[in-house]
């Protein structure tokens, strides 16, 4: 037997990539897209980013609420029941509170599955353990401040096991400074003033949330005014100042139609019992 | 066969006094009674001899009993510990046959269904059975018929010396002479056929059938209907019985002829544990939902590490990996000579071919391995999933379990608009309104102020009345936006002039998306 030809068996010169190739150089300009639109998928159905960061204020949950729609938003499949996670800090919880059932999002609300940690680095150690979770359809993890265990490093490691087992990561920085991250799109969110509804003008409307794309890695940066459009409950993008749309081809809000579930009307009572 | 205990309380206050003070053999002569808690005070439960000799009876006011015999010695009844008594000595009773079923709270029914001739005869049998029970110091009174009924009666009613039904014998013409307290009947039907005036099981069999059926027609339970318990003791009617079966905890040991005091040999002897206790777990076609770790020290001191999974496996690098987190703070003093790990709760578990570290690399891991892993970290209260409670309370409409995603809930309630997010203690705000029932028109929390630029209320939750105190005052919830577009949910607590306070105060309750 030739000693050089089992050399080259068992040492094959090109190893075949694990993942899809690379590209480079004028493919990957026209592949790009510019700039982030709701909805927006790869050319395989994936979703655009795997590791967001969003800094929003500890005093409102609009942080939380923009990290669900946009999680519901990149869902590939709508017949998805694998449950969820959210993980929160001590601080995290004291500050904005604890997720309540009944206001969450009616196909999310029974497959949540909540972790309260002591301290930032406990939160880290349950989003490494939840990443690598085949079982679940995506994390949500709530750190407030920012504490010295989430450093760059720690954040590269998320972003490395949510890309290596494909379980995507929104990570809601509340009360936070934009410090170093490696997370492939970072937003600024703040809660914006709601359309008013149609039957009742006084009251709140659907929720609006101001968000700001500061870094990212494949789109321009931006800000938008993102909403859940009326009756698809579809994440759109909005005009700052008007209730339409930006899209066109999107139909107008009508101010958040009251829901089948919660028609009872709501009388004031002037004096009371 | 039935086997009856008269005493077994007492026997076994007397057994578990016998064990801890090494008084064996002692004349059992002290006047004892055991007392139990109910609503009107505590009352007698158990008698012995000498307590019954002095006046005390069973069921009587223990203050009564002893205006009657002032040198009682009470103690306290333990019903649960002698229905477990009483369930080992089904197991025990096996000896005798191979099925032994309970009859709470005092008896057991040994199946010796052409067993006799094993022992030398059904006399001899008997005797054997008096003889172990003495042997144990519990008094016994036993009987074999051919039904079990019928061995019942014999047993709590039939005379000493004739504690044997053979075979071929009726048991309505050989019992006809018993009360009829000897059919297992309620009290209740003992006492209104007493009344009726029927006191043998011979008068009751005397009535014939239509006449009994026709008066017990609504009656279901047997205990409730005397025409089955007749049949049943005839053997008319089945009466199966349900037997006790012992089910061994999977344990394996390791005796270690050098102790042990190092992290990583000991590492060693949990990984040898983990996998002997795997094998034989699969021999047995289950799975551990509990393990228990306990560690002999040479100076005689037992460390336990118990854990919790939160499903069945049987995985042995997974089990190690668990118990690594556990033995962190164990302290191995002189060295540690025992190691013996036991699984106390296991659940069926096919064979399946898998192998959880590898698969964790390649494929990620399952939820139930994320969910340990998490718990044993982080501690059992830290994961946990929100399901809905019937009730109408913000803060009690929902509860925290562990976390089991194929739980099955109830329809939830449909609620208005609720917040995204609760938080655990309402915070105290300070809220200018322009009239006292008239909507809010700015806050201030947490130090900053807030202007309400919208808001939709008053919707009035009242409280609970069964649960909460008669002075609770109920609660006025808006939800509103301030002018930056953040959207809260407050409520005020009570209004003014509903005579349960002073003036009403504001809160803030939860966060909206």
């Amino acid at each position: 037997m030739r000693p050089g030809h089992n050399a080259r068996a068992a040492t094959p010169l090109h190893r075949p990539a694990d993942g899809p190739a690379p590209r480079f150089g004028e493919d990957w300009a026209r592949a790009r897209p510019t700039r982030w639109r709701p909805g927006l998928r790869d050319s395989d159905g994936a979703p655009a980013c795997l590791h967001t960061e969003l800094f929003a204020p500890a005093d409102e949950a609009s942080g939380a609420a923009l990290a669900l729609a946009l999680a519901a938003d990149a869902a590939t499949d709508p017949a998805d029941h694998r449950p969820w996670l959210w993980v929160q800090d001590k601080a995290a919880l004291r500050q904005s509170g604890r997720p309540y059932r009944p206001g969450l999002p009616i196909g999310l609300r029974h497959r949540l599955i909540h972790v309260a940690t002591a301290n930032a680095q406990d939160a880290l150690f349950a989003l490494e353990e939840a990443l690598r979770c085949r079982d679940l359809a995506f994390v949500i993890g709530e750190v407030a401040g920012n504490p010295a265990a989430l450093d760059f490093t720690a954040s590269r490691r998320l972003s490395l096991v949510a890309q290596r087992h494909g379980v995507p990561l929104w990570l809601v920085r509340l009360a936070a400074r934009h410090d170093l991250g490696s997370a492939r799109m970072r937003w600024d969110v703040a809660a914006a003033p709601s359309p008013p509804p149609r039957w009742n003008g006084d009251a709140p409307g659907d929720p609006r949330w101001r968000a700001d794309l500061f870094r990212a890695h494949v789109f321009q940066p931006g800000q938008w005014n993102l909403g859940h459009d009326g009756a698809g409950q579809r994440l759109t993008a909005f005009d700052a100042t008007s209730a339409a749309p930006c899209d066109a081809n999107v139909t107008p809000d009508h101010g958040g139609v009251v829901p089948g579930a919660a028609d009872r009307p709501l009388v004031a009572v002037p004096g009371g019992f | 066969m039935a086997v009856w205990c008269p005493a077994l309380p007492i026997d076994r206050w007397w057994l578990c006094r016998e064990d801890s003070d090494t008084r064996a053999g002692e004349p059992r002569d002290m006047p004892v009674v055991l007392a139990g808690e109910t609503a009107h005070g505590p009352r007698i439960t158990a008698v012995s001899p000498a307590a019954w000799h002095a006046g005390a009876r069973e069921s009587m006011l223990l203050a009564d009993a002893r205006a009657l015999a002032p040198m009682l010695v009470v103690h306290p009844a333990d019903p649960a510990g002698d229905r477990a008594f009483l369930e080992s000595l089904a197991l025990w009773a096996q000896r005798w046959g191979p099925w032994s079923a309970l009859d709470p709270p005092d008896g057991l029914i040994v199946d010796v269904t052409g067993v006799a001739h094993l022992f030398g005869g059904e006399a001899a049998l008997l005797a054997d059975v008096r003889g172990c029970f003495a042997a144990r110091h519990v008094s016994v009174r036993a009987a074999i018929a051919p039904t079990a009924g019928a061995a019942w009666a014999l047993s709590h009613y039939g005379a000493p010396d004739r504690a044997s039904l053979a075979a071929d014998s009726d048991p309505m013409i050989a019992l006809r002479d018993l009360p009829v307290a000897g059919l297992r009947l309620d009290h209740a039907v003992v006492v209104l056929l007493e009344r009726l005036g029927l006191k043998t099981i011979g008068d009751l069999a005397a009535i014939g059938r239509p006449a009994l059926a026709r008066r017990f027609r609504d009656r279901r339970a047997p205990a409730a209907n005397p025409l089955v318990r007749l049949d049943q003791l005839c053997g008319r009617a089945p009466e199966p019985i349900l037997p006790v079966t012992a089910t061994p905890v999977p344990l394996v040991q390791r005796r270690l002829t050098e102790p042990v005091r190092h992290r990583d040999l000991l590492d060693r002897v949990v990984a040898d544990l983990a996998t002997a206790l795997a094998r034989r777990l699969e021999a047995m076609g289950q799975g551990a939902r509990r393990l228990e770790l306990a560690l002999w020290k040479v100076d005689g001191d037992v460390l336990r590490r118990p854990l919790e999974l939160a499903a069945a496996t049987r995985d042995p690098a997974h089990i190690t990996r668990l118990f690594a987190h556990k033995l962190d703070d164990c302290d191995a003093g002189f060295g540690i000579e025992l190691v013996r790990l036991s699984a106390p709760w296991a659940e069926p578990m096919a064979l399946t071919q898998v192998d959880l570290e590898h698969a964790a690399q390649a494929h990620g891991t399952s939820l139930s391995a994320c969910i340990d892993r998490l718990v044993v970290r982080l501690g059992g209260g830290a994961v946990a999933m929100p399901v809905p409670r019937a009730s109408h309370m913000p803060e009690r409409a929902q509860r925290w379990v562990a976390p089991d995603p194929g739980l099955a809930v109830q329809e939830e309630l449909a609620f208005h608009t609720r917040p995204l997010k609760l938080l655990d203690r309402a915070e105290p705000i300070a809220v200018i309104y322009q009239a006292p029932d008239g909507l809010p028109r700015l806050f201030r929390w947490r130090g900053h102020v807030h202007e309400i630029a919208r808001a939709e209320g008053p919707e009035r939750i009242a409280p609970e009345w069964w649960r909460e105190k008669a002075g609770a005052r109920l609660r006025d919830y808006y939800r509103i936006e301030d002018s930056t577009g953040r959207r809260f949910w407050i409520y005020r607590r009570g209004i003014a002039g509903d005579g349960r306070g002073g003036a009403p105060e504001w809160f803030l309750h939860g966060l909206c998306g």
